[in-house]
């Protein structure tokens, strides 16, 4: 149930995310999700793309330096304590959330949260004996 | 028919008299201690004895100054092979003082006073300090570092061998020393050039006229500088300022040293050798022509330094200083015939900071080194591009590589520089290879 991300490093400065975009762009790869992570000087851009390994090759082809990190995509209702339910699941293990963020879902009422877990393997089982959905590759990333 | 007082020996500041020496007398001297060192060096030096040996030389083949030629060069990566103490020609009993620089690989480079070496600093200073027209009853302050760095003791022992006050400020804080400059009545400064520049911006700010502070003389030195600097820092400052000359290897500030008629540096040459050599060949050059300085100490006991390349740029100067000294003189230094960056008075190379990245990240990223001048003060930016071994996907992971560069940097150059993290192959490279510097210090 994991699902590929592609992380670059990107300075913080204008222009900076365009360049990459447009490569992208140009071969057709869309992007399905985006999220900046950014200090003063530089930042990380997370994506999730209908196909990882083509848009790395492409990124790394240009000189940039990307890396695939295996996150976890959680389905949750779109209402009040939709994200507590995920939590909860969660409390009382050693799993940390290394960072997370999420985007609502075009079909319907629910949103996806995107995590990465300190122990993706670990957080998978728990999160699915609480019920919490998950949401697979093929279907996140399906258009 | 000259009736100008300066040119007569007779008038001078009684400890400057050495300075205007009989030229004859002079090279005479000078002859009688190059065979002297030599010696010592054959005998107490192995790498002085091993080097004359593979030549076949003996220390009496010097019959004249001209067969210095046929000495062999040293240079600094010897120092730093013979780390610590390897080309000391005193027993430790003898030497009184150790020294230290920042060495290319995380070593220092160590150098070695004896009671007399110091007592010889001294007197080279004051003369230094008495061709700037300083005299007993002048207030000094010293804005060099003290420490392991030659600068601030260098400085203070020769401010006092003249009989001036010294005001021991040692370097930064920058508030504290105008206040020092004029509750004290500080007549003269001793810094680098670039530290004073800051100095006067500081003075602005803080509403302070240097202009009208008691401040006459400034003598500046560690690092290169300009005529255009002088020019500004006088205009700012309304003080005279002067280029002094020294390096630890040798013995520290004090190797040379303008007078107030300020057309080169005065080599106290009854102590330190000068030769200017084509810096790729190693040949001599004749006077008038630019070319690496090399040094040969005369006089020095626990570290004699034979035909020492420093290289700084330079030449030695034709004709004589109307102010009657006999000491030849060498241009302002200009440049440097290797890689070596002089910030903030701090010897600095680039093979340090590509060590200091290698062992900490186990890669050598591509780097650049950004010299700029904010405010008079020399800063410098490490940028280095973030390779796929060193990028992680978590901000916490990225900002602990950030600061591990940083704090690697720190150690080693033993200065203050910004790190900053850019993206792959955006450094520009010429010809496959990434220049390395960019300085944009304009003075």
């Amino acid at each position: 149930m994991k699902i590929q991300q592609i992380s670059l490093f990107a300075e913080n400065k204008p222009g900076h995310i365009l360049a990459p975009m447009r490569l992208l762009s140009k071969e057709g790869i869309g992007i399905r999700s985006l999220y900046l992570a950014d200090t003063q000087e530089y930042g990380i851009l997370r994506m999730l793309v209908a196909d990882c390994r083509k848009a790395v090759a492409l990124l790394e082809a240009n000189g940039y330096v990307a890396k695939v990190t295996e996150v976890v995509a959680v389905e949750v209702e779109d209402r009040p304590g939709g994200m507590t339910d995920v939590l909860e699941a969660l409390d009382g293990s050693d799993i940390n959330i290394d960072y997370m963020y999420a985007f609502p879902y075009v079909h319907g009422d629910e949103a996806i949260l995107i995590f990465r877990f300190s122990d993706p393997d670990a957080a998978i089982e728990r999160l699915q004996s609480a019920g919490i959905n998950l949401v697979a590759s093929e279907e996140l990333l399906r258009k | 028919m000259s009736t100008n007082l300066e040119t007569s020996s007779a008038d001078c500041y009684p400890l400057s008299v050495p300075d205007y020496t009989p030229l004859d007398e002079l090279r005479d001297l000078q002859l009688k201690r190059m065979q002297a060192v030599v010696t010592r060096a054959w005998q107490h030096v192995e790498l002085f004895r091993s080097r004359m040996d593979e030549r076949g030389l003996k220390p009496e083949d010097i019959r004249s100054l001209d067969d210095v030629k046929k000495l062999p060069f040293t240079q600094k990566s010897d120092l730093r092979d013979t780390y610590p103490f390897g080309l000391f020609a005193s027993p430790m009993k003898d030497v009184v003082r150790l020294h230290a620089s920042s060495g290319t690989t995380g070593k220092p480079i160590v150098v070695a006073y004896t009671q007399e070496d110091v007592d010889v600093w001294s007197s080279v200073l004051a003369r230094a300090l008495a061709g700037c027209g300083l005299r007993r009853g002048d207030i000094v302050q010293v804005a060099y570092g003290y420490g392991l760095f030659t600068g601030g003791l260098g400085a203070h022992y020769g401010a006092e061998a003249l009989g001036a006050t010294v005001v021991p400020a040692s370097g930064g804080h920058a508030d504290r020393q105008l206040m020092l400059m004029r509750d004290f009545g500080v007549t003269a400064m001793c810094c680098t050039p670039t530290y004073f520049l800051h100095l006067i911006d500081r003075a602005a700010e803080l509403g302070i006229d240097m202009k009208k502070l008691p401040l006459r003389a400034g003598v500046f030195g560690a690092e290169p500088w300009t005529q255009s600097m002088r020019e500004y820092i006088q205009k700012m400052s309304s003080i005279e300022a002067f280029d002094i000359y020294g390096l630890s290897e040798i013995i520290g500030p004090g190797v040379g040293c303008e007078c107030r008629r300020h057309n080169g540096l005065h080599i106290f040459e009854d102590h330190f050798y000068p030769e200017i050599v084509d810096p790729e060949t190693g040949e001599p050059l004749p006077d008038g022509t630019e070319g690496e300085l090399v040094l040969t100490t005369l006089s020095k006991q626990a570290m004699p330094m034979i035909r020492y390349r420093t290289h700084d740029m330079t030449s030695i100067l034709t004709g004589t200083c109307p102010c009657g000294r006999t000491l030849r003189r060498i241009d302002r230094i200009g440049r440097r015939s290797d890689d070596m960056l002089i910030i903030r008075g701090v010897n600095v190379f680039p093979s340090q900071i590509e060590t200091a990245l290698l062992e900490t990240e186990g890669t050598l990223p591509h780097y650049q080194i950004l010299l700029t001048r904010v405010s008079g003060l020399d800063q410098m930016e490490v940028q280095v591009e973030v390779t796929p071994q060193m990028f992680n996907d978590k901000i916490g992971a990225l900002q602990e590589l950030h600061q591990r560069l940083q704090g690697a940097l720190d150690r080693v150059l033993g200065i203050r520089v910004r790190v900053s993290l850019v993206e792959a192959h955006t450094i520009e490279r010429s010809e496959g290879k990434a220049k390395r510097v960019i300085d944009r210090r304009t003075s």
